[in-house]
C-alpha cells in the first residue's frame, strides 16, 4: 500500500540546553549516518528533534544505546516545483482532499522542492495524493 | 499589658508545674484506658501513669513521631468515641497516605482559644479586621486562624490564598487591619502593592502581620517594617498540634507556648535526652489538653532551643526560638510541608516515567517555587509535542494532589538526572531564608 | 426529625404574630441604612406605617445593582466592631457584593442549617465531607458551621481533587457529602472507574445550582444515598435558606425568618400561592445587613399546602431566572462579568467568544476563544503557550472558574451587528 513512499523519520528527545544540538550531531557523526532533513520543534523546556537519515536503523540503534528517548514516524515527502506558487499547488490539492497535515517542513532537494508531512494514516494519504496528481518523493531517496 | 486570659497567662512557675501535671496525669489515666496504641507504647516501654508523679516524670514516657501517624492512618490514634468527632484535618505524609488528626467540640474551643490568646498577644483585639491569608479547608492554617480571629470578636475576612490584587483590594475596600498568612505571601503581597501603586502606610490601616507555616527571620521582619510599617509577628504550630496557635508577644523575642495547653521540651535528636534551655536540639511538645488525639512527646522535627530568662511582657510560659532548621528532610514550599518520599510515592503513579527525579526548590521573585525534573522512560517517546506536553501536565497534576501545592514539572531526557549510589541527594534547595 | 420542632412547625396566627414582630424590629434595624431611610422617605412612608404583614407591599424593592452602589459597607446596619465575619459574592461586574455578619448572624445562620440537615436525617455520629470552596464564598464556611452546629465531624475538603475527596470518604467512613449535584454525577463515575466502596454514605445534601429529577435518580442509584436539594444565596446569609425535607416534594424555606413573595417579575404584583414568579425575601432575622424586598431573580412557586412531614408551605423546585446570571459548578458567573474580566487581559481584546459546555465528566467547562491579537503575535510556540496560562488563571482568579483556551486567527469569530452575545450557555440539564 504505497510503502516505498513511505519515509522513516527519527523523532528524538532533546532537552533546550546549550550543548544539546551537537551532542546529538556527534552521534550522527561517530556512526557514520548522513543527514537528509532536520527539523526542531520546541515546547516548554524540552524539543523534539526530527530527522530523515540515509540509514534509520544504523542512527536508532546509535541513539538508543545511548539511552536517547527517540522512535520512528511516518512521514511523506511531497515534491514541489521550484518555482513561486510551488507550495501553493501543493497545500491546496492537499486541502481540497481534506487531509489534516500534523505539522511539516520544507526543504531544497537538487533541481526541487520537498515538502515533508507528517499526516494522521500516510498509507491512506499516500494513496489519495498520488491519485490527485501531487507527486511523492520515494523513500528509496532518502534511506540507502 | 492586654491579656486574653491573664490567670492562665502570667500563673507563677510552680502553681504552673501543679497544673500541668494535673492535665497530663488526666490525660494519661484517659489514654491508657481509651488507647490501644497509647497502652500497648506505654506497656513497651514499661511505663504506667501511676509512675507518672510530677511534670518532670514526663521523660520516663516514649515519644511518638510522624510515622506512628502514618502507621495507624486514619483512626487508629482517636481516642474517643465518633459521635463526639467534630471535625478532621489532612496534611500530608511521608508516603501516600496523608496524615489525619481528628478534633472533639473541645479541641475546636482549646484550639480558638490558643489562638484568640496569641492574637492578642500581638496586640490584636475585637476592633480588629483581620485578613486570612491561608488556605482554608484541610489545611489547618485558614480555619485554625478563623476560628481564633471570630472568638476574639474581630471582624474575620475569609480570604484564602490567591488573587493577590483583590486581597489587596480588599485590604483598602474593608479596611483590613491585620493580615494572617506565610511570610513569603506577605512579601509577595506587598509586592503587588507597590506595583499598583498602593501605599501600605498612607491607603490602608493595615498596621499587624501575623506569619508562619514556613521559617522566617528578623531580617524579613525587619524588612517588612521598613517597607510597610506593619509589625510582623510569628505564629507557629502544626496540624498534629492541632494547627498554628503559638505566637510571639509585643516584645518579639521568641514565641510563647501556652504552658497549661502545652509542655514543652528540647531534646537531643540521637540519644533523646532533654537539653536545658539555651540549648538547640529537636522541638517535643505534648499537649496537654487535647481529647480527640492526644499528642504525647511528639517530636516535630524543627531544630529550636527555649529562651533563657523571663519575658518582660509577663506571661509565664516558656518561649521557643525561630525554628533553625529540620532533622529530617522534610521540605517547607509555600507553607506546606512537602516529603521528598511524597514526591517518590506520587511520580510512580506515571508509568511513562524512570524512578529518577530530582527537586530543585528556588524563589521566583517572593514566592517558592519547586521544579521536579522527571526522566522519560525511552519506550514512552512520542512524535508528537501535544503528547509530550500532556504528559508533563499529567505528572504536575499527579504532584498537586499528592502534595496539595503546585509543581512545575521538567520533563527530561532518560538517563540524564544524577544516580547514586547509598544516600540519594535529590533535593537542591537554592533559597536563602 | 426536627431541631426545633416548635419553630419548624409553627402556624397560623402565632406565625403571623412572630413574622410580623420580626418585621418590625427589621424594619427599625434598616433604619440605620442611608439606602433605607432614603427609600422610606422618597415613597413617604415611616417605619409605624407597616403595621400588618400585607403592608410589606407597601416598600419598594430591594435589588442586587443597589447592594454593588453600596460597595463595600453602604448596607452595614451595626457598628464595625459589632461585625464578626465578612464574606463576598459575584457581582455583574468589577466589585464583588459584601455581606457581613454578627456574632448573633452567625450563630442564627448555623441555627438554620442545622435544621435542615437535621431534616435530612443527619445527627452527631455523622461523618459529613463538605466539597465546597471555602473562604469568601458562604457554601464552604456556612455548610460547615451547620454541620458542626448538629455535632457530625465535618471533613472540610473543599473543591477538588477528586480521587483524594473518594478515599476519605472511603477511610473516614463518611456518611453524608456536601457539593453541587453536577460535582457529585462527576465523583460517582471517578469512583466506579476506582472501583471505590462508597457504601458508607447515605445522605447527599446538593446545591448551588439548579438540578434535574433524571439527576436524583442518577444519583440516588449510583451513589446510593438520598438526596437533598439545597438552596441559598449570600445575601441571605448564604446556603441553607430553602432545603427538602424527606417528602421530596419542593423546598422548605424557614417562614420563622424569611418573609416569602412570589412577583411577577415584569410588573412586580405580588402572586398568590400555586403561581411561578420570582422569589422575594424578607430575612426577619439579619441584624449585620438587614435588607427589604430582596429580589432573588430565581424563579419559583409557594405551594398552597402545607407539607405532611408537618412543616409550613414548600417552595417549587428552582427553574430558572429573571436576569441572565449563569450558575457554573455552583458559582455565580454573570455574562457582563466574564466579558469585563477578558476585556481588562490588553492580549484579548475585543474578539472572543465564550461556550459553557457540560462535558462527558459532568462538570461545566468553559471553552474560551480568543482571537490572536496582531500586537501580540511574537512567533513564539512558548508564547501562545504563556498567553493561555495567563488567561485561564485570571479567570480562575478573579471568578474562580477554571477554562480552556484556544488560540483563533485573526478575523475568524462571528462579528456581531447590535448588541452582541459572546457568552453562550450550550449546557443540557
Amino acid at each position: 500500500m504505497n510503502e516505498e513512499y513511505i519515509i522513516k523519520q527519527l523523532s528524538i528527545f532533546s532537552e533546550n540546553k546549550a550543548g544539546k544540538l551537537a551532542a546529538i550531531a556527534k552521534i550522527f557523526l561517530d556512526t557514520g549516518v548522513s543527514i537528509q532533513a532536520f527539523n526542531i520543534a520546541e515546547a516548554n523546556n524540552f524539543g523534539v528533534i526530527r530527522v530523515i537519515v540515509d540509514k534509520p536503523e544504523v542512527a536508532f540503534e546509535a541513539f538508543a544505546k545511548q539511552n536517547y528517548a527517540l522512535k520512528y514516524t511516518d512521514v511523506l515527502a511531497i515534491k514541489m516545483q521550484d518555482v513561486p506558487g510551488g507550495l501553493f499547488e501543493a497545500a491546496k490539492l492537499i486541502g481540497e482532499l481534506n487531509i489534516n497535515i500534523e505539522y511539516a517542513y520544507a526543504f531544497r532537494s537538487g533541481e526541487y522542492g520537498a515538502l515533508i508531512v507528517r499526516v494522521a494514516n500516510p498509507g491512506e494519504a499516500a494513496k489519495a495524493l498520488k491519485k490527485a496528481g501531487i507527486e511523492l518523493i520515494p523513500a528509496a531517496n532518502y534511506h540507502f | 499589658m492586654v491579656y486574653y486570659n491573664e490567670k492562665l497567662e502570667t500563673m507563677p512557675k510552680e502553681e504552673t508545674a501543679r497544673l500541668q501535671y494535673q492535665e497530663l496525669k488526666a490525660l494519661l489515666d484517659r489514654v491508657y484506658r481509651n488507647s490501644a496504641f497509647y497502652h500497648g507504647k506505654m506497656k513497651e516501654a514499661g511505663v504506667s501513669p501511676d509512675d507518672i508523679k510530677s511534670i518532670e516524670d514526663i521523660r520516663k514516657l516514649p515519644f511518638m513521631k510522624k510515622t506512628d501517624l502514618r502507621d495507624n492512618y486514619p483512626d487508629k490514634l482517636v481516642c474517643v468515641d465518633r459521635e463526639d468527632l467534630v471535625r478532621f484535618h489532612v496534611s500530608s505524609g511521608t508516603t501516600g497516605k496523608p496524615t489525619v488528626v481528628s478534633y472533639t467540640k473541645n479541641d475546636i474551643e482549646m484550639w480558638a482559644d490558643a489562638v484568640a490568646r496569641s492574637l492578642t498577644a500581638c496586640g490584636l483585639g475585637k476592633r480588629d479586621v483581620i485578613q486570612v491569608c491561608y488556605g482554608y479547608g484541610l489545611f489547618t492554617g485558614g480555619l485554625g486562624l478563623h476560628y481564633g480571629a471570630e472568638k476574639l470578636g474581630a471582624v474575620v475576612i475569609p480570604a484564602s490564598t490567591g488573587n493577590t490584587e483583590r486581597q489587596i483590594e480588599l485590604i483598602q475596600d474593608l479596611k483590613t487591619t491585620a493580615v494572617a498568612g506565610t511570610p513569603s505571601y506577605f512579601i509577595h503581597l506587598l509586592d503587588v502593592a507597590k506595583k499598583m501603586g498602593v501605599d501600605i502606610r498612607k491607603d490602608t490601616n493595615l498596621r499587624i502581620a501575623v506569619l508562619g507555616a514556613e521559617p522566617w527571620t528578623e531580617e524579613m521582619r525587619r524588612y517588612i517594617h521598613d517597607i510597610s510599617g506593619v509589625t510582623a509577628h510569628n505564629i507557629f504550630g502544626t496540624s498534629e498540634l492541632s494547627g498554628p496557635m503559638f505566637c510571639d508577644c509585643e516584645e518579639m523575642h521568641g514565641t510563647h507556648i501556652h504552658s497549661d495547653i502545652a509542655y514543652t521540651e528540647i531534646i537531643d535528636p540521637e540519644t533523646g535526652e532533654p537539653l536545658p534551655p539555651g540549648e538547640k536540639g529537636e522541638l517535643t511538645i505534648t499537649v496537654l489538653k487535647k481529647e480527640a488525639f492526644p499528642m504525647i512527646r511528639y517530636r516535630l522535627g524543627d531544630v529550636s532551643s527555649i529562651l533563657e530568662g523571663e519575658c518582660p511582657c509577663g506571661r509565664t510560659s516558656p518561649r521557643i526560638d525561630r525554628i533553625t532548621g529540620r532533622v529530617d528532610d522534610m521540605l517547607i514550599i509555600r507553607g506546606i510541608n512537602v516529603f521528598p518520599s511524597a514526591v517518590e510515592h506520587a511520580l510512580l503513579k506515571n508509568p511513562f516515567l524512570t524512578s529518577h527525579f530530582v527537586i530543585e526548590v528556588s524563589r521566583k521573585g517572593r514566592l517558592d517555587d519547586m521544579l521536579v525534573r522527571v526522566e522519560l522512560k525511552p519506550e514512552a517517546m512520542t512524535d508528537s509535542i501535544n503528547g509530550l506536553m500532556q504528559m508533563q501536565a499529567v505528572v504536575e497534576r499527579t504532584l498537586r494532589d499528592a502534595l496539595n501545592v503546585a509543581a512545575r514539572v521538567e520533563l527530561c531526557p532518560p538517563n540524564s538526572l544524577p544516580r547514586f549510589e547509598g544516600k540519594a541527594k535529590r533535593v537542591i534547595d537554592k533559597r536563602v531564608i | 426529625m426536627f431541631w426545633n420542632e416548635k419553630i419548624e412547625t409553627l402556624k397560623g396566627q402565632e406565625l403571623r404574630d412572630l413574622q410580623l414582630k420580626r418585621l418590625k424590629w427589621t424594619i427599625h434595624q434598616t433604619q440605620n441604612i442611608p439606602f433605607y431611610k432614603r427609600m422610606f422617605k422618597e415613597a413617604g412612608l415611616h417605619p409605624d406605617d407597616i403595621k400588618t404583614l400585607e403592608d410589606i407591599r407597601k416598600i419598594p424593592f430591594t435589588n442586587k445593582s443597589d447592594l454593588r452602589d453600596g460597595y463595600p459597607f453602604g448596607f452595614l446596619a451595626v457598628p464595625m466592631n459589632k461585625v464578626n465575619r465578612i464574606h463576598t459574592t459575584s457581582g455583574t461586574t468589577g466589585k464583588p457584593t459584601v455581606v457581613a455578619y454578627t456574632k448573633g448572624d452567625l450563630e442564627t445562620w448555623s441555627e438554620l442549617l442545622a435544621r435542615n440537615f437535621t431534616m435530612a436525617g443527619l445527627k452527631a455520629g455523622d461523618i459529613f465531607q463538605n466539597a465546597a470552596n471555602y473562604a469568601l464564598f458562604t457554601g464552604g464556611l456556612g455548610i460547615h458551621m451547620g454541620a458542626e452546629k448538629i455535632g457530625a465531624a465535618v471533613v472540610p475538603s473543599g473543591t477538588g481533587n477528586t480521587k483524594r475527596q473518594i478515599e476519605m470518604i472511603e477511610d473516614f467512613k463518611v456518611t453524608a457529602l456536601h457539593c453541587t449535584p453536577s460535582y457529585a454525577m462527576h465523583l460517582t463515575e471517578v469512583a466506579e472507574e476506582m472501583n471505590a466502596d462508597l457504601s458508607s454514605l447515605k445522605v447527599g445534601c446538593f446545591g448551588a445550582e439548579a438540578w434535574s429529577e433524571n439527576t436524583r435518580k442518577d444519583l440516588e442509584n449510583r451513589l446510593s444515598v438520598e438526596a437533598f436539594d439545597s438552596y441559598g444565596m449570600s445575601e441571605l446569609f448564604g446556603p441553607g435558606v430553602a432545603f427538602e425535607c424527606g417528602e421530596h416534594d419542593g423546598l422548605h424555606i424557614w417562614h420563622d425568618s424569611y418573609l416569602v413573595e412570589i412577583i411577577d417579575p415584569e410588573t412586580g404584583e405580588v402572586l398568590e400561592p400555586g403561581n411561578h414568579g420570582e422569589l422575594v425575601v424578607t430575612p426577619l432575622v439579619k441584624e449585620a445587613m438587614p435588607l427589604l424586598r430582596y429580589r432573588t431573580r430565581d424563579i419559583t412557586m409557594l405551594m398552597e399546602d402545607d407539607c405532611p412531614c408537618g412543616r409550613g408551605p414548600k417552595l417549587a423546585r428552582f427553574f430558572g431566572r429573571s436576569d441572565d446570571m449563569l450558575t457554573v459548578r455552583g458559582i455565580n458567573v454573570f455574562p457582563s462579568q466574564v466579558e469585563h474580566v477578558l476585556r481588562s487581559i490588553p492580549e484579548v481584546g475585543d474578539q472572543f467568544m465564550v461556550y459553557i459546555d457540560r462535558g462527558e465528566s459532568h462538570l461545566d467547562e468553559f471553552t474560551i476563544q480568543v482571537e490572536m491579537n496582531k500586537t501580540f503575535f511574537s512567533g513564539e510556540l512558548s508564547d501562545f503557550v504563556k498567553l493561555q496560562q495567563k488567561i485561564v488563571k485570571t479567570l480562575q482568579d478573579t471568578i474562580t472558574v477554571r477554562a480552556r483556551v484556544e488560540l483563533v486567527e485573526p478575523g475568524s469569530l462571528p462579528r456581531f451587528e447590535g448588541k452582541a452575545k459572546r457568552v453562550i450557555d450550550r449546557r443540557v440539564i
